[in-house]
């Protein structure tokens, strides 16, 4: 250990430690523009200068690369150090008179601010080198570098052209002190959403704000080191250590007696309905997407704002993209029209904006539902009754001017309506994840037409399945809004901990049963049954049913060539006798 | 008296067995030409039921099942009742069999009407074809020369063998 002093204060820190990082720890602050402490330090701005007592006199350092040494004596604030401070800043400031960053430390160090140079015109960059070091050291691509000499010298990638090697990771973005590196669209609103997660979409992101168990979890397709081994930083500033680049998936086998599946919904894609400018027009976005942007840790910090960062003063909300509709799903998604009435309460309480609601009905059938939108008709929300025919950016006349407009047809009024609107939001349709119908033919499951899976009974056992302790829970079994599929998931809950608190299973009486001697094993039947209830036995040479999977159906029966499967309680005797008896 | 012909139904019990138990309890008026037989699933329609059937005086027969491709109660029965279907027609065909006899149809629990247009349509179809004529009573017993007598095969019939 090395004892300094800073400030007059003792100040004990490991050998080797930066007065940078020594004054940090004693809760110290020096001002800095290019320190950060991914990387080795690099004293580029030498703004964060700092006076050292020697026995031959005073010294000036950069605080950030010099190493702590027994018994220094270092002063952060005396004039001689903010003079030198306050030169640094008056040369970067006469080259970038606009950095805000820039401004703020001269207003701190008490000096006058130059005059604003119209943006057109502004050098922002103060060619600290962050960006350059950043993508050659940690991320290791070396896309960008310095060009040329002296009043020339800027950061640029080779020969100014859009660079080959550079993986817009945003790491150069991230760095820069200044803002004086971009990633167009980055800090707008249209981000693409895949999974609906509600928080910035990183590659070291805990997925949601709820996550059971709370940890991160790294996205090796957008990861950096996973690209070009490079980065490291989360592992860098993880004091415990908990970031682990080796680890992978892995497939775990456990015995378990029932299961809950409750795997859950996706949301359509609208653009595939292109009448609604999804994708085309950047104001056209989804719920999921506007949720994102009100979320007060979301990317506009809870600000309502268009795609040229402006407040809308229209906002119109679409219901029904996809659902109610016979070109994709007749069914109502359910929850819609509720979101919808919240997102209009949430931009009539964050903005001053016109909110219209275009609606075929409106479904408010839950508790306290319909409360909720009689007190949204007294809130000024504008409900239109119809399905809009089209949003377009063309124009007829001088109020349409640079804005989108719905056309729809008033079913209330009975006429067309063109409705100029700065804002759209789609509430897109709940549908059955693409992988559905695979997922449930693990089970045995079945789904319906719409890829929702099927429960035994729509009315009398919702949560049931055909196959014996397997329950559905929530969305996967149908569009459901939260309280439902917390109902469910509790019952679904409660059915799985009675058949494991009974102990044993009712097996179905009408069960099929193969008859050894009369087998030719051929296993058509093993292909055949659906439960995968037969499997052929070597040792005896004939197929075998187990009983407990057997559900009775009789298509292997009906299959058997040699007719050695009796269906019980179905035999064929039994149904030739009824066909003789009912033909008499 | 005229003719009235018999059709033989083999309906699954979850979907077009319960379409004939609503057509029931709806009060909806059908033909009593049909005699239904429960079976658990359409996938247990063994072709020889069909074959029997005829055989024991049916004019027409029905296989009824639930709609495809999600609805059967067993995941894919009704599939293997689809398969199923047009080889026993082709078999029926060779048999002299009008292949109209033989109908194959998709009814849910909630469509009592279909069953009920169904079996309405088939009554007309099997009027205007006539008795089929395979009853036992109808049919003369054939001689012994034209039956295989498998105890004693005849040389030719050895052959074949």
């Amino acid at each position: 250990m090395v004892s300094l002093e800073i400030n007059g204060k003792t100040v004990e820190v490991e050998e080797g430690t930066t007065i940078y990082k020594a004054a940090e720890s004693a809760g110290i602050e020096i001002p800095t523009l290019c320190y950060t402490p991914i990387m080795e330090p690099y004293a580029a701005c030498r703004i964060c200068q700092v006076e050292i007592e020697r026995d031959w006199g005073k010294e000036l350092v950069t605080s950030c690369n010099t190493v702590c040494q027994e018994g220094m004596k270092i002063i952060t604030d005396s004039e001689k150090v903010l003079n030198a401070r306050r030169v640094i800043l008056s040369l970067l400031l006469e080259r970038c008179p606009n950095v805000e960053i820039l401004r703020e430390m001269a207003i701190k160090l008490g000096m006058e601010l130059p005059e604003m140079v119209p943006e057109e015109e502004a050098e922002t960059c103060i060619l600290c080198g962050l960006c350059v070091r950043v993508c050659a050291e940690v991320v290791g691509v070396e896309a960008i570098s310095f060009a040329g000499r002296g009043a020339e010298r800027e950061v640029s990638p080779p020969f100014d052209e859009e660079s080959e090697a550079c993986i817009t990771c945003g790491a150069c973005f991230s760095v820069c002190p200044t803002g004086t590196v971009k990633m167009e669209d980055a800090f707008g609103r249209k981000v693409p959403i895949d999974e609906l997660t509600v928080g910035p979409p990183k590659s070291i992101a805990i997925p949601t704000y709820q996550s059971v168990p709370n940890v991160p979890f790294i996205n090796t397709e957008t990861c950096i080191h996973f690209q070009t081994e490079g980065c490291n930083v989360c592992a860098k500033m993880c004091e415990p250590e908990a970031i682990n680049y080796e680890m992978e998936d892995e497939i775990i086998d456990i015995d378990v007696g029932t299961i809950v599946i409750s795997t859950g919904f996706q949301v359509m894609n609208p653009s595939g309905i292109t009448r609604y400018g999804y994708g085309k027009f950047p104001d056209v976005i989804t719920s999921a997407e506007f949720e994102k942007m009100t979320n007060a840790s979301g990317l506009t910090d809870g600000k309502v704002v268009t795609s040229k960062g402006e407040e809308p003063k229209d906002i119109a909300i679409i219901h029904c993209v996809g659902s109610r509709d016979v070109d994709t799903h007749a069914y109502c998604s359910r929850v819609c029209c509720m979101y919808a009435l919240k997102m209009a309460h949430l931009i009539k309480e964050k903005t001053s904006a016109e909110v219209y609601q275009f609606y075929i009905d409106m479904r408010a059938f839950g508790k306290g539902y319909e409360e909720f939108y009689s007190r949204l008709l007294s809130e000024d929300v504008r409900f239109i009754r119809g399905k809009p025919g089209e949003v377009t950016n063309i124009a007829i006349c001088a109020e349409e001017e640079g804005k989108l407009i719905v056309s729809c047809e008033d079913t209330l009024a009975g006429e067309i309506r063109r409705i100029p609107v700065d804002m759209v939001v789609l509430c897109p349709a709940i549908e059955a994840r693409d992988d559905a119908r695979e997922f449930g033919a693990m089970f045995g499951l079945g789904c319906t037409a719409d890829g929702f899976f099927l429960e035994k009974h729509p009315k009398l056992a919702p949560i049931e399945t055909a196959s014996d302790g397997i329950y559905l829970a929530g969305a996967c079994q149908g569009p459901k809004d939260i309280p439902d599929s917390v109902a469910q998931g509790g019952a679904a809950g409660a059915a799985a901990l009675s058949l494991i608190d009974r102990g044993t299973i009712e097996v179905e009486s009408a069960t099929a049963m193969v008859v050894e001697d009369w087998c030719s094993g051929c296993k058509t039947c093993n292909l055949l049954c659906p439960y995968s209830a037969i499997e052929f036995d070597e040792k005896i040479g004939a197929s075998v049913v187990n009983e407990a999977l057997c559900k009775g159906c009789g298509t292997c029966v009906a299959a058997c060539p040699s007719s050695a499967i009796i269906g019980k309680h179905f035999t064929d005797k039994q149904i030739l006798a009824e066909i003789e008896g009912a033909l008499i | 008296m005229s003719y009235e012909p018999k059709i033989l139904g083999f309906l699954c019990n979850w979907c077009a067995y319960t379409g004939a138990d609503l057509a029931g309890t709806a009060r909806m008026k059908y033909p009593s030409n049909i005699r239904i037989i429960r079976v658990m699933c359409s996938g247990r329609i063994d072709p020889t039921f069909v074959l029997k059937a005829f055989e024991e005086g049916a004019d027409g027969v029905l296989m009824a099942g639930c709609h495809p491709p999600s609805d059967c109660h067993y995941q894919n029965g009704n599939f293997k009742a689809m398969r199923r279907y047009p080889l026993l027609k082709k078999l029926l065909s060779q048999l002299g069999i009008e292949e109209d006899r033989l109908r194959l149809e998709w009814i849910s629990a909630a469509e009592g009407d279909k069953l009920v247009r169904v079996v309405n349509e088939m009554v007309d179809r099997l009027k205007e074809l006539g008795p089929l004529g395979l009853s036992k009573s109808n049919v003369e017993p054939l001689e012994e020369s034209e039956t295989l007598n498998i105890d004693n095969p005849t040389e030719e019939e050895n052959y074949v063998k």
